[in-house]
């Protein structure tokens, strides 16, 4: 009789465990759940739904649908309306079976594969992909509580900002000086808010752009009728009953009156989801090439996540959305069950200064190192400028970096891969340009420069 | 040039607010005069003298062509202001855009000269009033008996019209559709054009971007083509034959009603009247049957005879700058024929739709310089 009882449980176990494997193994359903639903985490969601019938949970506590942090800045310039900067049409999501969940995660459970929401509800996966973001870094300056003090991220940020300047006029006072600084400024200048900008480098974006360029950005900046104050920073924002009414700043002491005070020094990575856990946690969230984290079954991508091993030359964080949609592409595939290694490729980015369109191809460091030449090109009225770089000893083409000029990503890309000689690439130069239409050609003027250089 | 469309949602004239009901009710009431009451402007009948606002434009009338005005001079002489004084102000908000300077400019020209001056010339000199860059099936009158006896009427000048009309549709606009894609006319010819581009600017954001209005669009632009077909077949079937029953209708009527549905309600009342609530391309998307025309010559694929695979007839098309998009929402946005251009910009596909006239805004509000149109 006992030994029934133990063959019977013992076939029990062998089927259960069978069973168990026919769900979990790659291929079969799964239930993947999606803790954020910025860029990172929507192009999963919609790659997975590609490549398979896996449920797909994506969670979040901003917003309903999926919508382009990048764009907020035009929401609050009046030039968007809320809705136009949703990612995909609402509809997209119900057709594609993907559920949308609304609310904050507070509490992860690696063991019972679970995680827990603010509500209380209990949420099981079989996958679990964190994609969190990032959070505006705070200055470690007294008053950055203050009501008027803010960073610009989130969508929440919007509505903060809308609040303070419908009921302040005064000055606005922007710690930083970087992409979000400039659009912010811009923001508040269509709203018709004088802005100072406090810069600690010696020009606007001096750590990323060469010196020409940044140079010239920072005087297009003043031309807009911003302040900016280089090599500068903030000591301490002054209060009075609980609002900011001003910024002292660190070398010169002085105090700037304001009624609003905008943080813009960064981001770091949201990782209060993996807190009190067992994953591994630097500066993000640790993950190796593909993109798993210390935790079985739980992945990192976008903002939040820290490759451990990062390409030469390139950060562990890269919070671009460019990576974070990459990495949404890669975790997708792993998950459809094609293991794929997270590679950070050629770096690209692009961005806008108020009227001058910024992109850059490769490596353009902002101090050029000996042993890389670098052409540049500036136009003498406008805001134009082309730099290509390149070794000095083996004439290959490093980086491209481009003021007010279009370029077409595919052919520069393509020169950087394949580590096309700049000879070849002064010959070609024309198939890069992508400006629109009628506009003014610059490959002369660059063409005689390098030909000097000969 | 970045501010161009800062606080567009804001004020009550471009979001469909208190001051946009008004101006659409405005240009409405206007329309519904023009064509049906236009004693109200002062149009004098029975050979009475103009009064009121026709009435001062008669000087300008006889000058031009030694007659007074009538309704329709004064609808031409207003038409080709608000396309001049709007196209300076695009221009001026659009400087250090050669391709948008280069098109606003086109559509000025050809609005004064072509639409305007040489018509009201040809008048004057007693041969049939006609625009040269105003193509059947958008002309609709172009084969009705009146039109076609006046041009034959007309000695060399009047073959040659009738030779240059038939043309235009036939080779002139399939070619130059197959070089540079339906904007050749929408956006750097065309009257109706000329003024969404202009006058309408304001209003190219209100225009439907989903996929309903798409679906409409389809129904109903391709149906006013048929239509526009069918009367003008009707039309010269009775001029030829003599029979006025044609498919069981007086063509007569049939071109009627084309003339009052069609030419007159949907493209004035509605097209125009509408601008500041459903966008400045209503009539350009949902009823122009030159636009249809045009747009099955821009995405039709043809087979050559000495080519194995069938190809697109028409070489333009909006590319997309690699993986750039941030999907911020712009060009959708201020596509005025409701093209959601972001849902291909993020997928990196070519923008080729039936309905694109090629105007560039997208590509000009892009923050991140990811659209560029070409003809490749």
């Amino acid at each position: 009789m006992a030994k029934v009882f133990f063959t019977a449980s013992y076939v029990r176990v062998i089927l259960y465990t069978f069973v168990i494997h026919l769900l979990t193994s790659s291929g079969k359903k799964m239930h993947i759940v999606i803790v954020g639903n910025g860029i990172a985490g929507s192009t999963a969601a919609l790659k997975i739904r590609e490549g398979g019938d896996h449920e797909i949970t994506m969670i979040s506590d901003e917003s309903e649908f999926p919508f382009a942090r990048t764009a907020l800045m035009y929401v609050f310039m009046g030039q968007l309306k809320q809705r136009n900067t949703l990612l995909y049409e609402p509809h997209t999501w119900r057709e594609k079976n993907i559920n949308l969940f609304n609310g904050k995660v507070v509490r992860l459970n690696s063991h019972t594969k679970s995680i827990f929401m603010s509500s209380g509800k209990q949420i099981f996966y079989d996958k679990l992909i964190i994609a969190t973001g990032s959070r505006p870094v705070m200055p470690d300056i007294p008053g950055t509580s203050l009501h008027g003090v803010q960073g610009l991220y989130h969508l929440a940020d919007l509505q903060t900002l809308e609040n303070t300047v419908r009921t302040e006029k005064g000055r606005a006072v922007i710690v930083g000086g970087g992409l979000i600084a400039v659009e912010l400024a811009e923001m508040l200048l269509s709203r018709h808010i004088p802005v100072t900008m406090l810069v600690r480098e010696k020009s606007y974006w001096a750590n990323v752009l060469p010196p020409e360029e940044s140079a010239m950005i920072t005087a297009h900046i003043w031309s807009k009728g911003i302040e900016v104050i280089v090599n500068e920073e903030a000591v301490e924002i002054l209060g009075s009953n609980g609002n900011v009414c001003g910024v002292r700043t660190k070398y010169s002491g002085e105090v700037i009156q304001c009624t609003l005070c905008g943080i813009a020094i960064g981001v770091s990575p949201n990782t209060d989801l993996v807190k009190n856990t067992n994953i591994h946690v630097s500066r993000g969230i640790l993950v190796n090439e593909y993109l798993e984290t210390s935790s079985e079954d739980i992945y990192a991508i976008g903002d939040c996540a820290e490759l451990q091993n990062a390409d030469p030359g390139r950060r562990t964080v890269e919070a671009v959305w460019y990576c974070a949609r990459t990495m949404g592409h890669t975790i997708a595939r792993t998950l459809c069950g094609e293991r794929t290694s997270y590679t950070q490729g050629v770096w690209y980015n692009s961005a806008k200064f108020f009227d001058v369109e910024y992109q850059v191809y490769g490596e353009i460091p902002s101090e050029i190192p000996p042993s890389v030449h670098t052409m540049y090109w500036k136009h003498p009225k406008e805001n134009k400028s082309i730099r290509i770089n390149y070794d000095k000893s083996s004439g290959v083409v490093l980086g491209f970096n481009l003021m007010g000029i279009r370029y077409r990503s595919s052919v520069c890309l393509a020169w950087i891969i394949e580590r096309a000689h700049i000879s070849k690439v002064m010959k070609e130069l024309s198939a890069a340009n992508f400006d629109p239409e009628f506009s003014l050609r610059y490959e002369a003027e660059l063409k005689s420069m390098y030909h000097t250089l000969l | 040039m970045s501010d161009i469309y800062h606080g567009t949602w804001f004020s009550s004239l471009t979001s469909r607010g208190w001051a946009a009901w008004l101006l659409a009710v405005i240009l409405t009431a206007g329309y519904v005069i023009l064509y049906w009451f236009p004693s109200i402007m002062g149009l004098g009948s029975d050979g009475a003298a103009n009064t009121g606002l026709v009435g001062l434009f008669d000087p300008l009338s006889m000058y031009m062509k030694g007659r007074p005005a009538s309704e329709w001079f004064v609808y031409g002489t207003l038409y080709t202001m608000a396309i001049l004084v709007m196209g300076i102000r695009f221009l001026i908000r659009y400087r250090g855009s050669r391709y948008q300077t280069y098109r606003t400019l086109s559509v000025m020209f050809f609005q004064t000269s072509f639409a305007f001056i040489l018509p009201e010339i040809l008048q004057g000199l007693n041969k049939p009033y006609y625009d040269f860059k105003s193509i059947w099936p958008l002309n609709h009158y172009f084969f009705l008996d009146y039109n076609l006896d006046a041009m034959l009427q007309a000695g060399t000048l009047g073959y040659f019209m009738l030779f240059w009309g038939i043309a235009a549709f036939v080779l002139i606009t399939p070619i130059l559709t197959w070089f540079f894609g339906k904007r050749w006319y929408c956006s750097w010819v065309c009257g109706c054009g000329g003024l969404a581009e202009t006058a309408g600017d304001p209003f190219r954001h209100l225009s439907d971007k989903s996929t309903t209005a798409w679906r409409i669009e389809k129904w109903v632009v391709y149906s006013v083509l048929v239509f526009v077909i069918l009367m003008t077949v009707a039309v010269l079937t009775t001029r030829i034959t003599g029979f006025r029953y044609i498919m069981l209708i007086d063509s007569g009527t049939l071109s009627a009603w084309y003339g009052f549905l069609i030419g007159a309600a949907f493209s004035g009342v509605v097209g125009v009247g509408f601008y500041p609530l459903l966008g400045s391309r209503v009539w350009c998307r949902f009823g122009c049957p030159m636009a249809a025309y045009l747009g099955i010559l821009q995405t039709i694929k043809v087979r050559w005879p000495w080519s194995d695979e069938k190809k697109r007839l028409s070489k333009f098309r909006i590319t997309t700058n690699g993986g750039q998009c941030i999907s911020c929402g712009n060009c959708s946005t201020y596509c005025e024929m409701g093209i959601d251009v972001k849902a291909y910009a993020q997928q990196q596909q070519d923008i080729i739709r039936a309905s694109c006239v090629g105007c560039g805004i997208c590509s000009a509000v892009c923050p991140r310089g990811v659209l560029k149109l070409e003809n490749m």
